[in-house]
């Protein structure tokens, strides 16, 4: 258990090298600069911007001066937000991405469990086409438009709710159920495939068979068997609500790092967009390392080996 | 092997029949675009500004007077033509990485296949921001960000295949017959990935079109309204969400066209998955 881990952290630690490399080289590949504007800047003015951001050393020089920076957890300056630091931004947003993830997280697993338990234990049913039915329409349905669906009606139309504001509970109704209705979706399909197989097991049937409850059988026995796929996509699901935070932190206006980050794009602001590439990516390392360690307490099996 | 019935069944069923009618539609529709749409692309009429649906305006106009469905009829080529496009180039790209990588085994499949990995790991959208910030906002900059996104999916797929597939008699049989390696690779071992290739590729569309309609509407993907291109459903939509308040007809249309083209390419998966791998269903 301890040198797996050890090997999923020293993997982890190369997807960020390799991750704050290719950001580094892509950006320096883009055409266009931070300071283009509409009005050509004097020359003069432009050498003076360089030589502060120290965009006139050679590349490689910048490249080592980058990654010892990040090591030391400092993003450098924003080009676009003068008075702030790129980590002092990050630090300011981070949090409020980090609860709206969480909140449609635990909005997609209380949907999905329930649905994903009644479509398989009644399988071929009415109950179960439904689930599938409204299943396949929330995976079909880009958050960006089902967004602006939930505000035309409950805050337009019914006028129940208020947006473009991030400040109480009920603020955060709306895009928590935008963020989290695809994976809620996707979690309720999967969890039924895959208790549809395990129904079928023979340990269920001898768990049936000496008399257990139907209950007991459902939940302690077929769900936790069931676990492993779930757990296996929380990583592509974690990066799922990470880059689906950019559009709904755009549509509801909510002040997080996935606006940011969409304005620092527009803007060219690189070391904000570089600065917010390496925290996702440290993110996603660390959510697949908690599935690692997760991993070895649904399954004993794999601790042992 | 060659059974007759999947072709069959697609006919039969009536919800699969409607998915690919809908989606041949929209295909005949980016295709002749600039013949059957009712007005001029970019044609602007300033008295008819945010106009309701009418008999001379199908679908209204929008903020700057342009006829709704010929812009819509406009942003099918978009659409189309990133779906397939990406779709087809990932699956190329794709297949030969996993069929090398499976096919040469060992240390060459560990580090190919870590590549794969490193990728993987990855949110689509943020490989592909960066990406777009290099290969420009135009379509052909589009394609290839999103293909080199999109095609670790088929080398994970094909990879695994192969590794299953090489150990099985008749490759033996045909190696022992004295067929040479890439006899063995492309007519032995390649129609057997035909399957799930497929189904990886009907699935690939609808995401890469989900993709390239959320650059958009966040406002980093194609916008070149005066092109024969069109302007993607997505801008279209981002256009019509700002005049949701007063005309919700001029996100409706656009929303509508995004959300049933991937409904039906979804549905159409399944049912090609379905078809090709029943133990799924």
């Amino acid at each position: 258990m301890i040198s797996l881990l050890l090997k999923r952290i020293s993997h982890g630690l190369l997807v960020l090298w390799v991750v704050a490399t290719l950001t580094f080289l892509l950006l320096r590949l883009a055409p266009g600069g931070p300071f283009d504007s509409e009005r050509k800047l004097p020359p003069e003015v432009i050498a003076n911007l360089e030589a502060k951001y120290h965009l006139d050393e050679p590349v490689w020089q910048q490249y080592l001066r980058y990654l010892s920076a990040i090591a030391r957890g400092d993003f450098g300056p924003s080009y676009k937000y003068l008075d702030r630091g790129v980590s002092e931004i990050i630090a300011d947003t981070l949090p409020t991405s980090a609860v709206l993830g969480g909140l449609a997280l635990l909005f997609a697993l209380l949907i999905a469990f329930p649905a994903g338990l009644l479509a398989a234990y009644f399988r071929n049913s009415a109950i179960d086409r439904l689930c599938m039915f409204v299943a396949t329409l929330g995976i079909s349905l880009p958050n960006f438009l089902l967004g602006a669906f939930l505000i035309w009606l409950v805050a337009l139309q019914l006028g129940w709710l208020q947006v473009g504001r991030w400040d109480d509970g009920l603020s955060a109704i709306l895009p928590t159920i935008t963020l989290g209705a695809a994976p809620a979706a996707y979690l309720a399909a999967l969890l039924r495939s895959t208790l549809i197989e395990t129904l079928g097991e023979d340990f269920v049937r001898t768990a049936r068979a000496k008399g257990l409850q139907e209950s007991i059988v459902l939940v302690k026995h077929a769900l936790c068997h069931s676990l492993i796929p779930v757990l296996t996509v929380m990583g592509p699901l974690a990066a799922a609500l990470l880059t689906g935070s950019f559009v709904v932190e755009y549509v509801f206006a909510i002040p997080g790092m996935g606006r940011f980050f969409i304005t620092a794009v527009t803007d060219r602001d690189y070391p904000l967009i570089m600065g917010v590439t390496l925290v996702y990516t440290a993110l996603l390392v660390c959510t697949n390392l908690l599935v690692d360690v997760l991993y070895g307490y649904v399954d004993p099996r794999i601790r042992v080996q | 092997m060659r059974d007759p019935t999947p072709a069959k069944s697609i006919t039969l069923n009536p919800i699969l029949a409607l998915c690919a009618a809908y989606l041949a539609l929209v295909l005949f529709i980016a295709v002749l675009a600039p013949w059957i749409s009712p007005y001029a692309a970019g044609g602007l009429e300033e008295q008819r500004l945010l106009e309701n649906p009418s008999w001379t305006h199908w679908m209204g106009t929008d903020g700057l007077g342009r006829d709704l469905l010929t812009r819509i009829f406009y942003g099918a080529r978009v659409s189309i033509t990133v779906g397939l496009g990406t779709s087809l180039i990932a699956l190329v790209i794709g297949t030969a990485y996993g069929l090398v990588a499976g096919f040469k085994g060992g240390n060459w499949d560990h580090f190919m296949m870590r590549i794969v990995d490193i990728f993987y790991g990855l949110p689509d959208m943020l490989i592909f921001i960066l990406l777009s910030l290099v290969f420009g906002r135009n379509i052909g900059g589009l394609l290839v960000a999103l293909a080199l996104v999109s095609w670790v999916r088929f080398a994970r797929i094909a990879r695994g295949q192969v590794l299953q597939i090489k150990e099985l008699l008749f490759v033996e049989a045909a190696g022992a017959l004295g067929a040479s390696r890439a006899r063995i690779l492309l007519r032995h071992i390649l129609p057997n990935l035909v399957a799930p290739l497929i189904v990886t590729l009907t699935f690939s569309i609808p995401s890469a079109i989900l993709a390239e309609s959320t650059l958009s509407f966040i406002g980093i993907g194609i916008n070149d309204p005066y092109s024969n291109w069109g302007t993607s459903w997505g801008t279209l939509a981002q256009d019509g969400y700002r005049a949701m308040r007063s005309h919700p007809h001029v996100i409706a249309f656009p929303a509508a066209a995004i959300f049933l083209t991937i409904l039906a390419f979804n549905t159409l998966g399944n049912g090609v998955r379905d078809l090709l791998d029943p133990k799924q269903r």
